[in-house]
């Protein structure tokens, strides 16, 4: 069949399945219909419910503003799926066109979209992972059963990591006046997500707000009482705490094992896709029929020197999404490229933080607006010798600007005039970022290298 | 009736805070906390936060289609930026 006649087929009565029931997902049918896709479409979610928004479950959720279940996200347009919900996917066939789920069947596919996304972290030691009151926070089950908990009023919440939600749990508990101890492998919170002169900023934003903040410092293990019950945390200081609440706040892990003997080019950093959103196969060969999207993906990208990244970002699940539904059902002169410029935000102690650009590519940053003991600035990270992030605390609609400049490669250090400049901001200074060679949690974009596929990852065929 | 806001796009105007307090309000200066889900008493005040909204962040159910959204109010703005 000619290519315009395959598309046209496509578009017609192809089979599309998506895998990853989320905000990729849903957002990538929406368009899928908006584009004029009237084929089947199968929705797969591992999670027994439909569509929900998960960044209220650390912030209005916590705060009682919303009840945890009540996050659904709106739709943009009917759909016309069927839904299976509950099952997650556990294997793929490329040759066959078939995915397998968890209860046994197997849905073929002309077109499939994997937004899996990630989930959080557990904590490593599994006998104190199940310590009743031992809590990590990503799905509406979890969100269901911290939210009780803090409702409950506990003595004590410790938050193991000083990431975004980490932060925000923090922040959140506070707010209700609960207790708060928080442990920090880093120096200081965010430190992975901006760097330390920004992390010193968010150091003191906690403890203002009443957090006992520990920095430096890891958590060696978890105590239970004779019920099993969570009670003390003991930190590598030799310090112990009292709590009755400990959350797990360690980053997140890419839903990507189903895959693993696919041949997809699928491993622990996410799948490597192109610009157009086409998974790679383990051989480094670009796929035409498999694509990806959301926080499980990543893909190069040409404002940051074609690095594989990987963004764990609310934004970015939507736009890639967007191109990735497009680029499906369209002919290869018509696809588009994903080239959202990477942006995200935190509400935390009553502070809007929110960046754009890839500030972990940072090797300097300088405040060229406002001031950091004001807690009210832009901070503007340089990268050989121009402008590749941005981060504002309290001053978003600056942000729009210095997008501008990432895309434009805008030179750096910043020597034009700006508003309420300070004379701390004429002088850039080093962004001291953690050595990237050490694990953090708090970085949301990940710089996974060159390589479409990681060649010390061991391929095994698939049993067919 | 379900709603999210593109905080990417949020910048802290305000206007629904004032509009449905019940389900926006700011935390801070300019950081929105909204409730994802507004009962039906809210319906109407909150369509016109969606409607009231400088940069168009949030959308809601029901109130517009996407694509051939009429131009003005209640208009969903694309989440991508």
């Amino acid at each position: 069949m000619p290519a315009e006649q395959f598309h046209e087929w496509l578009r017609r009565e192809g089979r599309i399945v998506v895998v990853g029931a989320s905000l990729a997902g849903l957002r990538a049918a929406e368009t899928l219909r908006a584009e004029g896709f009237t084929g089947s479409l199968t929705m797969i979610g591992d999670e027994p419910y439909e569509p929900y928004d998960r960044p209220p479950l650390s912030k209005a959720v916590l705060l009682g503003m919303s009840a945890p279940d009540r996050t659904d996200l709106p739709r943009r347009r009917e759909i016309d799926a069927t839904w299976r919900l509950g099952v997650a996917a556990t294997g793929l066939d490329l040759a066959a066109h078939r995915v397998r789920l968890a209860d046994g069947d197997e849905v073929p596919y002309d077109r499939l979209l994997i937004a899996t996304g990630v989930r959080a972290r557990p904590w490593p030691r599994e006998e104190e992972a199940q310590l009743d009151g031992v809590f990590t926070l990503r799905t509406r089950d979890d969100a269901v059963r911290l939210h009780r908990r803090l409702k409950a009023g506990p003595r004590r919440v410790f938050v193991i990591g000083a990431g975004f939600t980490g932060s925000e749990i923090a922040s959140a508990c506070r707010h209700q006046g609960i207790a708060v101890t928080v442990a920090e492998r880093a120096d200081a919170p965010l430190v992975g997500a901006l760097g330390g002169v920004i992390g010193s900023v968010a150091a003191e934003l906690h403890r203002d707000n009443g957090v006992d903040l520990r920095t430096g410092v890891m958590v060696t293990g978890l105590e239970g009482d004779s019920v099993g019950r969570v009670r003390a945390a003991h930190l590598s200081d030799g310090s112990v705490v009292d709590t009755d609440v400990v959350v797990v706040s360690l980053g997140a892990t890419r839903n990507t094992e189903w895959l693993a003997d696919s041949g997809l080019g699928a491993g622990p950093r996410g799948i490597a896709c192109d610009a157009g959103c086409r998974a790679f196969d383990f051989r480094g060969i670009v796929t035409d029929d498999v694509y990806v999207a959301g926080d499980v993906a990543r893909s190069p990208h040409a404002l940051f020197g074609y690095q594989f990244l990987s963004l764990e970002h609310w934004g970015n699940a939507v736009a890639q999404a967007e191109v990735a539904a497009h680029n499906m059902i369209s002919a290869s002169a018509d696809r588009r490229p994903h080239l959202w410029v990477p942006a995200f935000w935190s509400a935390q102690f009553g502070v809007n933080i929110k960046s754009v650009g890839v500030p972990t590519m940072g090797e300097e940053i300088m405040i060229t607006q406002g001031s950091l003991a004001e807690r009210r600035f832009v901070g503007v990270y340089g990268y050989r010798g121009r402008v590749i992030a941005a981060v504002s605390f309290d001053n978003t609609r600056w942000l729009e600007f210095y997008e501008g400049q990432i895309e434009r490669g805008a030179p750096f250090p910043v020597e034009y005039p700006t508003m309420d400049r300070r004379p701390e901001g004429r002088k850039p200074v080093p962004a001291d970022f953690p050595d990237p060679s050490l694990p953090t949690h708090g970085a949301t974009v990940t710089l996974s290298g060159y390589s479409p596929a990681d060649r010390r990852l061991v391929f095994t065929p698939a049993r067919h | 009736m379900r709603l999210v806001v593109d905080l990417n796009r949020c910048q802290g105007y305000a206007q629904c805070a004032f509009l449905a307090p019940e389900v926006f309000t700011m935390h801070g200066e300019e950081s929105l906390v909204y409730s994802p889900w507004a009962g039906d008493e809210h319906r109407e005040k909150a369509a016109r936060a969606v409607a009231a909204c400088p940069v168009q962040a949030i959308t809601a159910d029901g109130l517009a289609d996407p694509a051939d959204a009429p131009a003005g109010a209640g208009r969903v703005a694309s989440d991508a930026r």
